[in-house]
């Protein structure tokens, strides 16, 4: 019964799958992050939803579009922005010190019929990309000094050298839009040296501040000197000769007092403490 | 319901799957129940209750299931549903006769049944999206944009002509760089190095650009902030990156360096804020770090002695010269007398407490008992010898006291 059922099917079958077959291969989808390239018979005769920075999404042809079955095929071809990421690479700048540099760059294919001509696939484009912009980077970064590579003037080395990539890469269709250096170290001999730089500025802080620190405290100790020598001559200035007198008490009352030893004090009696002694 | 609503969902996609997947399609599947065995599974996803008065419609005693059901069903036209049961027959062989749906009254096949439910399910599961607060939704017809959704429950065409991609678009994503503890040595202007840490907090700020403008969106992220902070780093020194109020400035720099990289890229995100963690000296010369800190104390340490010192002298000095005034003032007022009393109580407090000798006329040699020669007196005594030996220092002692 089965080979009865199928016999009598066979042909109904047949145009089903061959409809639904040609349906499907008359139809592509596209989607927004993804540009096609058509080739009719290997050469390509239409884009489909290339980039168009004035359009917004939704306008520019992403979604299902009809083509010829069979004798037209699709190249699909990423339409956002993607990245080269360059070897970490030594620079040398012009007063002889080395960098590390690690950069990357930033693309994305504008002319996918120009791209699919020349290099294929967005991946063959990145790998022609990456030595080119190596060796523009060590152009542009080597015309400099070492100081300039890390500050301010990077700004305009980097849009040097996105010019030349971007000139370098209009050939295989695609646009550079940024290149940025993403580090900027040291080789391991130089890091030791500036290690040891770091180091021996720091050792030579920490004196100065120790041996300033020792002169403030005098400069302080002077001043307290100078102000109390003024005090005591402003107050003993008053009367030399009492002060003679006074201090001379003060003296005795500390140079003899028991703690500093008993004193055998011989006295004559001459001596004015005496001068009642002798009565009268 | 939102939990219920994204599990849809989520069934869906897995449903979507399946169905690409050609011969797994939830038509093929009813295709091929006998041989899976999976008749149950089938009736599982069937919305209606399967009735169990069907049971007796089924023909009593074992029945060989290889054989056809013979003249129970009467010829038909062609249907689709004809095709799938004959497929299922044949592939039933190694199936080993597992019991097959019952009929339904009036001898009619389930199968178009559960096709139907099936596919209203599914058109139930893709086309109504819940889309929680926090969320947006894109959706594209057949990978075109077509519009974003809001929170809320939105409707759409059914899956695979319409595609909905629900992301989390206000909570705050945070990178921290490094990640881990490792390391990060950073060039400054002064060409020195320092070890930073960071954390980048960044939201979508227009979810269609992140979906379709970027590669890796979140990759470029930190690519860009990485970038960024040593961009900003490599502008100030080494003293100012370790202080506050550097840390401060590059942060603000950072943060708006890497808006307008990320706005040139059209990515769509919005940086909320860039904060140092940490930033030290690199370890390796933490120590000569350590010893400023260390000579700083010390410096601030003298000075404070010093100062201390100072304040000493200078009350002493004050409360000296204050002394000197106030017995001044009172000398002032009888000089004689003042000075006079002030000698006498002096000696009498020096005399009282030290011993005294009063040698009284010039003629006579007294015998001087010094600490010393006592000693010395009290040894001679013992060795039985005179005590001649002292008497030329008491002439000396005597001579300074006249």
């Amino acid at each position: 019964m089965n080979a009865n059922w199928i016999q009598e099917y066979k042909t109904a079958l047949v145009l089903i799958v061959v409809l639904v077959v040609g349906l499907l291969s008359s139809f592509v989808v596209v989607p927004e992050t993804e540009q096609a390239v058509v080739l009719r018979f290997g050469e390509p005769v239409r884009k489909i939803n290339s980039f168009d920075p004035a359009k917004d999404f939704g306008q520019t042809g992403a979604g299902i579009s009809a083509r010829i079955p069979f004798a037209e095929r699709l190249v699909r071809i990423d339409k956002r922005l993607l990245t080269v990421d360059m070897q970490q690479q030594q620079v040398l700048s012009t007063d002889q010190l080395r960098l590390n540099v690690d950069a990357y760059a930033r693309f994305r294919i504008i002319d996918p019929v120009k791209m699919v001509r020349t290099a294929g696939t967005p991946d063959r484009v990145k790998e022609q990309l990456e030595p080119i912009l190596t060796s523009v980077l060590r152009q542009e970064l080597g015309k400099r000094t070492f100081q300039s590579l890390l500050t301010a003037e990077r700004g305009q080395a980097m849009e040097n050298i996105r010019k030349g990539l971007d000139r370098q890469a209009r050939e295989y269709g695609a646009q550079v839009v940024d290149v940025r250096i993403k580090r900027a170290d040291l080789p391991d001999g130089a890091l030791e040296s500036a290690f040891a730089r770091m180091s021996a500025a720091r050792e030579q802080e920490a004196t100065t501040i120790r041996a300033q620190g020792q002169k403030e405290a005098q400069i302080i100790q002077g001043q307290a000197q100078a102000t109390a020598s003024k005090t005591y001559s402003d107050a003993f200035g008053k009367d030399p000769e009492f002060y003679d007198f006074y201090r001379a008490m003060q003296s005795y009352d500390r140079a003899f007092t028991p703690e500093q030893g008993g004193t055998t004090i011989l006295l004559s009696p001459d001596n004015t403490y005496l001068k009642q002694f002798k009565g009268p | 319901m939102k939990t219920i609503g994204s599990a849809i969902s989520r069934k869906a996609r897995q449903l979507g799957a399946l169905a690409m997947t050609g011969s797994k399609n939830p038509w093929g599947g009813g295709g091929r129940r006998g041989e899976e065995g999976s008749a149950s599974g089938e009736t599982g996803e069937h919305p209606e209750p399967r009735p169990d008065a069907a049971g007796p419609e089924k023909p009593s005693g074992p029945r060989n299931p290889w054989l056809p059901s013979g003249g129970g069903e009467p010829r038909r036209s062609a249907s689709l549903d004809d095709i799938f049961k004959s497929r299922d027959r044949r592939g039933g062989g190694g199936g080993g006769g597992l019991p097959r749906l019952p009929q339904r009254p009036g001898g009619k096949s389930w199968f178009p049944l559960i096709v139907g439910g099936i596919a209203l399910l599914w058109i139930g599961i893709t086309s109504l999206h819940m889309v929680g607060p926090k969320e947006e939704g894109i959706v594209t017809t057949f990978g075109k944009y077509s519009r974003t959704i809001q929170p809320g429950v939105s409707l759409t065409m059914p899956w695979p002509f319409q595609n909905v991609d629900v992301t989390d678009v206000t909570s705050i994503k945070r990178d921290s760089i490094p990640e881990g503890d490792s390391e990060k040595l950073m060039l400054t202007s002064d060409q020195n190095l320092i070890d930073l840490s960071y954390l980048v907090r960044w939201s979508i700020k227009d979810l269609k650009l992140f979906k379709f403008r970027l590669d890796n969106p979140e990759l470029t992220v930190r690519e860009v902030a990485e970038a960024a902070m040593r961009a900003s780093i490599a502008e100030i020194t080494l003293d100012d990156a370790l202080s506050g109020a550097g840390r401060g400035q590059v942060e603000q720099s950072v943060r708006q360096r890497m808006q307008r990289v990320l706005d040139g890229y059209q990515a769509g995100v919005l940086i909320q804020g860039v904060e140092i963690k940490k930033a030290d000296p690199p370890a390796k010369v933490i120590g000569a770090f350590q010893q400023v800190t260390a000579a700083q104390q010390d410096a601030e340490r003298d000075r404070s002695n010093a100062r201390a010192w100072a304040q000493q002298l200078l009350a002493r000095a004050q409360g000296d010269a204050a002394a000197f005034d106030k017995v001044y003032e009172e000398y002032k007022l009888s000089p004689q007398v003042t000075k006079r009393r002030m000698y006498y109580e002096t000696m009498e407090r020096v005399l009282a407490n030290n011993e005294k000798v009063i040698v009284e006329a010039d003629g006579v040699t007294p015998f001087l008992n010094l600490p010393e020669s006592a000693k010395r007196a009290t040894q001679t005594v013992e060795a039985g010898a005179g005590a001649g030996s002292g008497s030329g220092a008491n002439a000396a002692a005597a001579g300074r006291g006249q």
